[in-house]
């Protein structure tokens, strides 16, 4: 055997960069399916959010919703928990990279002649097929137990794209804490850490107008209420939100959202890549 | 030489508030050989592969891998070599034909490409027949065979193996050793490090003996026991006169006792072979000191290293003597571990 070096044949930069988030995205969802018991544990997670919700606290917090929850606490609820769980989603790219990391994979896809960004893209990628199918699930078992959208198929359908690409968005958030903090066990409580306050502090769960004066401000207006309000106000329409919110502005205001956290994280995420030795 | 395939000079590479992990290395290695880097743990051998391998650009001086700088152009030495770190760095639920298949398309291959070339590395390294069974089905041996394999797919000009036999038992051990022999007569350079001498005197045409980042010495295996000169005298003396028989054989032969603890002798270089041996045994005398033994033997690379570093290398069937053999990360900061 000749040593001969292997050049990319006429290929573009481009071409061969999209081929290595293919090929890394292809392997971290072959993973995913050859470890269905962390499928099924992951996607177990918000099927017992949604039923806890619904039966534990929905006749509490009936009483504060708009009307134009049709008397459901499970309308109001699904669309604020799949804007939770979408950001959840990436949660997977934190721990599957801190995973990487120790177990010497990243510095084999390090000395590799690919394109580095292609690690992390490949790996926000799988999470997003994930996303899809746990969004998926969960609006499977709340039409089970009687939610409704009040917009038809269109705006379900729309209400899940903009979940997956907030969701999409904060998996590079994800992508940095998961290289920065390294190991496995750390990686879920940092996520806890990010994810809960953020959603437990939105209107995800109930109407902000309730929580006191001090932490309106912030509720009211911080991305994850920003994204509830967009689903919610598609599959519930404009009754469903807020006075002064419109459905168009929350949805733009979610995407821009998106748009910001992805344009400020995933340069972050990929800088640390470069630098990061296991 | 311009046709070394591997040059160093003056390489230094410092971390946040330790000493220099490299201190100003330079070395050659001349393509198609397998060239060891042999040192205790701290002594930067894992720092000097990543470096060579573009995981961690160097502070100063100059790493050329196959005529490439490994700062100026990483992406070019990236596509020369291939790379199997410490762990086996292979998918547990993926197949072993999965994950070289994987590492070959990220070397640009063609789905055809990679899977041809897989099969025939798979082959090479004895694994075709579990080749698609998951990994986690695997032994230790064969993981670390797999992860050879994935390094190999890029048909890299050189193969960086960082301690490629750590925590494996003997057997696996000496199955690795006669595949890396074979790898070389297709004319692959291959650069290792090891903390073990058997493994150095074994595999590699030339070694270096690297200790704090420095290079205390460099040449073939018999050289470098030349160097200690003659013989070397071992005294074996009971737990209890240790000390007394140290200082007593202080400046016999020109040169200072050490004491290799783990086997439980007094070990001294003898330029002038038997007269040094009288010398010694007179002193003991002196001192009261009866020993147990006494032996006057060539020196073996375990009296090279001693001399040259004043640590006791490891062996590789270390009869549990091992501890750090695991290689675990964390040692790697504590070089005065590896000196017992």
């Amino acid at each position: 055997m000749n040593a001969t070096t292997i050049a990319p044949a006429g290929q573009g930069w481009l071409a061969r960069a999209l081929g290595d988030i293919a090929v890394i995205t292809r392997r971290n969802l072959l993973r995913t399916l050859r470890l269905p018991e962390v499928l099924v544990l992951s996607a177990s997670m918000p099927v017992i959010f949604i039923l806890m919700f619904t039966y534990v606290f929905g006749g509490a917090i009936q009483g504060a919703l708009p009307p134009a929850a049709a008397g459901r606490y499970v309308n109001w609820l699904i669309p604020g928990l799949l804007a939770q769980f979408a950001l959840f989603g990436g949660s997977g790219t934190a721990s599957g990279l801190a995973e990487d990391l120790s177990n010497g994979v990243i510095d084999r896809f390090r000395s590799l002649p690919m394109a580095g960004a292609a690690v992390l893209a490949g790996r926000t990628l799988s999470d997003l097929a994930r996303s899809a199918v746990t969004l998926t699930l969960m609006v499977a078992v709340g039409v089970g137990i009687g939610f409704r959208p009040q917009t038809g198929l269109g705006g379900l359908l729309s209400a899940l794209a903009v979940g997956l690409l907030f969701g999409y968005a904060w998996s590079w958030v994800m992508a940095l804490l998961g290289l920065a903090v390294r190991t496995a066990e750390a990686v879920q409580a940092a996520v806890y850490l990010v994810v809960f306050p953020l959603a437990f502090t939105s209107s995800v769960f109930v109407p902000t107008q309730t929580m006191p004066g001090w932490l309106q401000p912030f509720a009211g207006n911080q991305p994850v209420t920003v994204a509830t309000n967009a689903l919610r106000g598609l599959v519930l329409g404009q009754g469903a939100l807020p006075p002064g919110r419109t459905v168009a502005g929350q949805v733009a205001l979610a995407l821009l959202w998106a748009a910001a956290i992805t344009a400020v994280f995933a340069p972050l995420a990929v800088r640390t890549y470069r630098r990061t030795v296991s | 030489m311009d046709d070394d395939i591997v040059q160093l000079e003056n390489l230094v590479k410092a971390f946040k508030g330790e000493v220099r992990a490299l201190d100003g290395l330079s070395l050659t290695v001349p393509p198609g050989s397998v060239y060891s880097l042999l040192g205790p743990n701290g002594a930067g051998k894992t720092t000097l592969i990543r470096v060579l391998s573009t995981l961690l650009p160097p502070d100063q001086g100059l790493a050329r891998v196959a005529g490439v700088d490994v700062r100026a152009d990483p992406a070019g030495v990236r596509a020369r070599i291939g790379l199997a770190g410490q762990s086996a760095a292979v998918d547990e639920v993926l197949t072993g034909r999965e994950n070289v298949e994987l590492v070959g398309r990220l070397y640009g291959l063609s789905r055809r490409q990679a899977r041809q070339r897989a099969g025939e590395v798979l082959e090479r390294i004895r694994l075709a027949e579990v080749a698609d069974r998951q990994v986690r089905t695997y032994s230790g041996g064969m993981r670390r065979r797999l992860d050879l394999a994935a390094s190999l797919v890029g048909r890299p000009q050189v193969l960086f193996l960082d301690e490629p036999t750590a925590g494996l038992d003997p057997a696996s051990r000496r199955d690795l050793w006669a595949l890396l022999g074979d790898l070389v007569d297709t004319g692959t350079t291959v650069l290792l490090t090891t903390q073990y001498l058997e493994e150095a005197d074994r595999l590699a045409d030339r070694i270096a003996v690297i200790d704090h980042g420095r290079l205390v010495s460099e040449g073939t295996g018999d050289e470098l026991k030349d160097r200690v000169g003659g013989s070397v005298l071992a005294v074996t003396v009971p737990e209890v006169d240790r000390d007394r028989a140290l200082r007593a054989l202080r400046g016999v032969g020109g040169q200072d006792p050490t004491d290799d603890r783990h086997h439980g002798k007094v070990v001294l270089p003898a330029p002038d072979g038997a007269r040094t041996l009288t010398e010694a045994l007179r002193r003991l005398d002196a001192a009261d000191v009866t020993p147990e033994d006494v032996a006057l033997h060539k020196p073996t690379l375990d009296d090279v290293f001693l001399a040259l570093t004043g640590q006791l290398a490891t062996t590789p069937n270390g009869n549990g003597h091992d501890p750090w053999g695991g290689a675990d990360r964390r040692s790697r900061h504590h070089p005065e571990r590896a000196a017992r």
